[in-house]
């Protein structure tokens, strides 16, 4: 047994989780740090840091949460580990989902929503298309210190997305990063040891890896 | 806002990623880590995998070129070519593709378009389209309407060696009601000819879908790629022997594109 810190990456079954840990590892290669990707509440438990993934649809993630048996050993996480989310594991912090009329984990306060844009145009003329699929800038809300976890990467730098709904903070203050998709919104949000990103990291090449990174390094 | 994205496409069978592919010093040309690593350095958007393996029995052999390569290489890979089930999908997701693109299953069996969805999600089902301009012939025909069918594209399957007789629109439109998330749109008409995109096909599905379509077929200069973006409507353009013979990479294609005054990821 080494004593290497573990960052434990939740395994409720959702899809993207192979990626997320493989890019995670890829994140930590030359660090001390551990990465694991359990279904094991007692690792989760005694992991330093967590990250919690999410594809696909909301309800049947909150119900693969609860019914692993994580749901509980992740709540006590939040609560003082810092804990990445990643696009639905980002959409699961908030309230309430109107996909699927789904109630989550109410971590920071606001709900999901739907794009509403049909029948509209995009800036060069084509029409909006839902999911919002591919690379978008992500930016920092003016007027305030950008959030640590931003630690050498560019404002406005590029990351990948995959989503049809998106967070409404009801508190500006948990913006970390916003993106423009028929109008400014949250795609990376935080509150004190909580971090997560409506984009994946792992899917945004060196970028995505520098925030994994900046992950391992955080302290909230 | 959303950038216009840049997807080559490489073909794979035995194992080994064919098709010339003409980079400078690269090992191995056929290594598939060092030929996606290569592309995501020049700015690739996605990787597209086409197994195209004749047998069932060869098949597998891409699930272990897909774990490679996203083990190495963090941009979104999707894979198509015999796809034919739920399970399919479940294998090649597992192995690292973030998409599956489904074609002559789907025309064999729409609801396994809705079975893939359901179980997966939308955001990693596609749907390749490969359509082709009607003959005056066809044009005569009459739809399931009673009318002639007139002008336009119909589906074909096996890779484009069988008509259905299916409208391309038509078809398009009730993939996307299934929940396809995204279209992989080929011209049989342009594809290898190097002469553009079938734009006015192009445009026509972009217009009659709320999902992304990817271009596809015919590309034989920068100017191509972009026309797919601005007169097709495309939210992506795929290419392969422009990129693998070396005539020219993506940064270049980036920032021709960028002139045109294209949104892309540089």
């Amino acid at each position: 047994m080494t004593n290497s810190p573990i960052l434990a990456v939740v395994d409720y079954g959702s899809g993207n989780l192979r990626s997320v840990w493989q890019a995670a590892r890829h994140a930590a290669a030359d660090t001390d740090w551990q990465v694991v990707l359990t279904q094991d509440a007692a690792v989760i438990r005694s992991a330093h840091r967590i990250i919690l993934p999410g594809q696909g649809a909301m309800a049947d993630c909150m119900r693969e949460l609860r019914e692993s048996g994580l749901l509980e050993p992740v709540l006590r996480a939040a609560e003082s580990k810092p804990l990445f989310g990643v696009c639905v594991g980002m959409q699961m912090l908030l309230d309430h989902s109107e996909e699927g009329d789904t109630p989550s984990l109410g971590l920071i306060p606001g709900r999901v929503q739907r794009f509403r844009l049909e029948g509209r145009r995009q800036p060069d003329g084509s029409r909006y298309k839902i999911p919002q699929m591919g690379w978008n800038r992500v930016t920092r809300p003016q007027g305030r210190p950008a959030h640590p976890m931003w630690a050498g990467i560019a404002d406005g730098s590029w990351y990948y997305f995959v989503h049809s709904y998106y967070a409404q903070l009801r508190d500006d203050a948990h913006c970390a990063g916003q993106a423009d998709y028929g109008g400014l919104f949250a795609a990376a949000i935080a509150r004190d040891n909580l971090f997560a990103t409506q984009f994946h990291p792992e899917k945004s090449a060196d970028q995505g890896i520098a925030l994994y990174r900046n992950f391992l390094f955080w302290q909230p | 806002m959303l950038a216009k994205r840049i997807i080559p496409c490489l073909d794979v069978t035995g194992g080994r990623v064919v098709k010339g592919v003409n980079f400078v010093a690269l090992r191995d040309a056929g290594d598939p880590v060092e030929i996606a690593a290569r592309y995501n350095e020049q700015g690739a958007d996605e990787l597209t995998f086409l197994d195209i393996t004749a047998t069932s029995d060869g098949r597998d052999l891409i699930l272990p070129i897909i774990e490679a390569v996203a083990s190495q290489v963090f941009i979104p890979l999707t894979v198509g070519g015999g796809v034919r089930s739920v399970a399919d999908v479940r294998r090649l997701l597992n192995a690292g593709a973030d998409k599956v693109s489904f074609n002559s299953a789907a025309i064999a069996r729409p609801d396994v378009i809705d079975e893939a969805a359901q179980k997966y999600g939308s955001q990693c089902i596609v749907v390749a389209i490969d359509a082709k301009r009607r003959s005056a012939e066809a044009e005569q025909q009459r739809g399931p309407d009673g009318q002639p069918l007139g002008p336009g594209w119909n589906v074909y399957s096996h890779g484009g060696r069988r008509d259905t007789g299916l409208d391309a629109l038509q078809w398009a439109q009730d993939m996307a009601r299934r929940g396809a998330g995204e279209l992989l749109l080929t011209s049989m008409d342009k594809d290898g000819t190097q002469s553009g995109f079938d734009l006015a096909l192009t445009r026509a599905v972009s217009d009659a879908v709320p999902i992304p379509v990817i271009a596809s077929g015919g590309v034989g200069t920068l100017a191509h790629l972009a026309d797919g973006i601005t007169e097709g409507g495309a939210d992506a353009v795929l290419a392969a022997s422009i990129f693998h013979f070396g005539t020219f990479t993506i940064a270049q294609a980036k920032a021709y594109m960028a002139e045109r005054g294209i949104a892309v990821r540089i």
